[in-house]
């Protein structure tokens, strides 16, 4: 193919783009940056530090060994694992979920969207503990679905699956709030481009959708993850707190409560404070170099 | 490729977007599909790439009929006027990825995307993500790749509307040229006279659904099939005037117009382009002043203002016992050796060079 005339539109050579991390200083666009910095600081102290502090420290005052000898206890050992493994495994279906939500939502038209759209926000309103009992009554054996499902081997109520169920059910708005702004406001000519380029339905959706939309799927995935490691009300109800099997943190920190035993109560609720920071601060670091990835 | 479409009808609900149109672009052609909004033109061009499907009619490429295949399988370049560039990947993945979904192998990807990024002049540029590039430099991407699966034809819709006036010129000279190497059948999109007509072989004018004239930019320009494409393609004055005896008469000012041989008087449109308009000064009687001659019969009128709008300047006269403006464009050459007599006040006298005329009904018309 021949050459394009060299006398037009010879690129021209731009300074070297600044490396990403260095911030432009620009004027601030709205005045009283410094007043509302400062009542910034001190809500997130007020809220978030403080109690967050105390806790830390009533947990340090154990000592050591004492520490450990309170908050790594087999029983405490197994219900971290539940509650991190449920939360993680709710976390995941939702994100998958709330994809799958947010694009019907988006980009298929169908009567009684808008009702739809609405429900999603109902498990923000409903009482937690609400829902728990619900689904209890749901999935126990005598229940709608437990009669058809119980027979199948599916326990949803007592049982390790009722707690995702309910993770899954608490947290799923988060994850199709996220995405559904996003899924909005891609650019549909370049999946039309894909298209005409020869690329099949998935290819388009693997190689052009996905990417520029897997940021806001992390960021769901970790919201709902927050949400869940959190949650006590729903998961009192249909969990059956069998220790070892189907206890989670928070019902073990309020079981320790009422027996008195505050300083134990307190290293456990340390315990699940730093491995839920850790497993945040890891998603939201891959949450940003996705995002990075995608512009 | 040549592209034959054949009586394609298009309605969006109610709306009749395209009302039997047919069309024909010859192999190696570049055809502009020129319209206001609104008149189908980009539904046209969406039908021919495969993106849209017509309710009635057919779509034929090199003799066979295509009107059911998805552009996918049309082998059709398409340029979006937004660039539509894959945001994720850098500049040569966008060019890549037509070979990529093909599975051509890895060595030949890199030779082709290295030789499309220097035929559109970006090279050196493969590693940046279009974000980092400017307006222009997305568009000549998207062309890139829009070429890399080597298509039959090449279709744009409003490639430049996006970029700023001084790009959007340059690049269009470098499409022409482009065009004219590799010699690809195209059809693009435009709202802008300028555009289409610089860059197109054959320009087709569109409204409300229908093809009003196709043609060569000068056919299409010199003999205006209808009122909307005389209209369209630039400003004119239209006044109502009559014809009879093969003559069109303007404010008493004849014309010929010998399409129209009867004796019968009919009512008629005139169309006068302010650039084919003639103005001399005359002095306040009414008689031409010395040194400016003035051909008989003219309309006389008083100049209101005089703007220069560039290579032509635009005098806004208003003619005795009028309500409104008539405006003459000049060039603005004589506009300055005139200077003193063209100021507002001033006297003129207006004689038409040429004029297009349009009976009213349609069967009239030339």
């Amino acid at each position: 193919m021949p050459a394009a005339h060299p006398d037009t539109l010879v690129p021209v050579a731009r300074p070297t783009a600044a490396p990403a991390t260095r911030r432009r200083r620009t004027a601030a666009v709205l005045p009283g940056f410094g007043t509302s910095a400062a009542i910034t600081s001190l809500v997130v102290t007020a809220l978030v530090i403080v109690p967050l502090a105390v806790l830390v420290v009533r947990a340090a005052s154990l000592g050591p060994h004492g520490f450990v000898a309170a908050a790594w206890t087999p029983r405490a050992r197994a219900a971290y694992g539940v509650s991190l493994g449920a939360s993680v495994l709710a976390a995941s279906t939702s994100a998958a979920l709330g994809l799958l939500v947010a694009w019907v939502l988006v980009r298929v038209d169908f009567p009684g969207r808008r009702l739809l759209d609405a429900l999603v926000d109902v498990p923000l309103a409903l009482p937690t503990a609400v829902a728990g009992l619900v689904y209890s009554t749901l999935y126990v054996e005598k229940g709608w679905l437990g009669q058809w499902l119980v027979p199948l081997g599916v326990k949803g109520a007592y049982s390790y699956l009722g707690i995702v169920l309910v993770l899954v059910f608490v947290s799923l708005p988060f994850a199709v709030r996220v995405v559904q702004p996003v899924i909005e406001s891609l650019d549909r000519d370049a999946e039309e481009a894909a298209r005409i380029l020869g690329a099949s339905r998935m290819q388009t959706f693997l190689r052009v959708v996905l990417p520029g939309i897997l940021p806001a799927v992390v960021t769901g995935f970790a919201l709902s993850l927050a949400r869940a490691l959190g949650e006590y009300g729903s998961v009192v109800f249909i969990s059956g707190n069998m220790p070892f099997k189907t206890e989670i943190a928070p019902v073990l920190i309020v079981s320790r409560l009422e027996e008195f035993a505050y300083a134990e109560a307190t290293t456990i609720a340390v315990v699940l404070l730093g491995l839920s920071l850790t497993l945040l601060v890891v998603v939201n670091a891959l949450q940003q170099r996705l995002a990075r990835n995608a512009q | 490729m040549s592209i034959h479409v054949r009586e394609v009808s298009k309605s969006f609900g109610s709306f009749k977007v395209l009302d039997r149109v047919s069309l024909d672009v010859p192999n190696g052609g570049l055809v502009a599909l020129l319209g206001p909004s609104g008149s189908g033109k980009t539904t046209l061009l969406r039908i021919i790439a495969g993106l849209e499907f017509p309710d009635a009619g057919h779509i034929e490429e090199d003799g066979q009929d295509v009107t059911q295949r998805h552009a996918r399988d049309r082998e059709v370049g398409f340029v979006f006027q937004h660039y539509a560039l894959f945001r994720h990947m850098n500049v040569f993945e966008n060019v890549a990825f037509g070979l990529r979904v093909r599975k051509v192998p890895r060595e030949e990807v890199r030779t082709r995307v290295d030789e499309l990024l220097r035929l559109v002049r970006l090279e050196g540029l493969g590693g940046r993500k279009p974000g980092q590039l400017s307006g222009g430099q997305r568009q000549r991407v998207a062309l890139a790749r829009a070429l890399a699966i080597r298509p039959k034809m090449l279709l744009l819709d409003e490639p430049f509307g996006a970029l700023d006036a001084k790009v959007r010129v340059e690049l269009r000279q470098w499409l022409r040229r482009l065009h004219d190497e590799i010699g690809m059948t195209s059809v693009f999109v435009t709202h802008d006279q300028e555009e289409a007509f610089e860059l197109a072989d054959e320009v087709v004018v569109m409204n409300h659904g229908r093809i009003e004239q196709q043609g060569t930019p000068d056919a299409v320009f010199d003999q205006p099939a209808t009122p909307f494409v005389m209209d369209f393609l630039g400003t004119v004055n239209v006044f109502h005037g009559r014809v009879e005896n093969g003559r069109a008469y303007w404010h008493g000012i004849p014309i010929d117009y010998p399409d129209y041989p009867h004796a019968q008087a009919r009512d008629a449109r005139v169309y006068l382009r302010p650039h084919e308009l003639e103005l001399s000064p005359v002095t306040g009687d009414g008689s031409p002043v010395a040194g400016h001659g003035q051909q008989a019969p003219s309309l006389l009128a008083s100049v209101l203002r005089v703007t220069r709008t560039g290579a032509l300047t635009r005098v806004s006269c208003r003619p005795q016992g009028w309500q409104t403006e008539l405006h003459v464009d000049i060039p603005t050459e004589s506009a300055q050796r005139l200077q003193s007599k063209l100021e507002p006040g001033a006297r003129v006298a207006i004689t038409p060079r040429r004029a297009r005329v349009f009976l009213p009904d349609p069967e009239y018309a030339i």
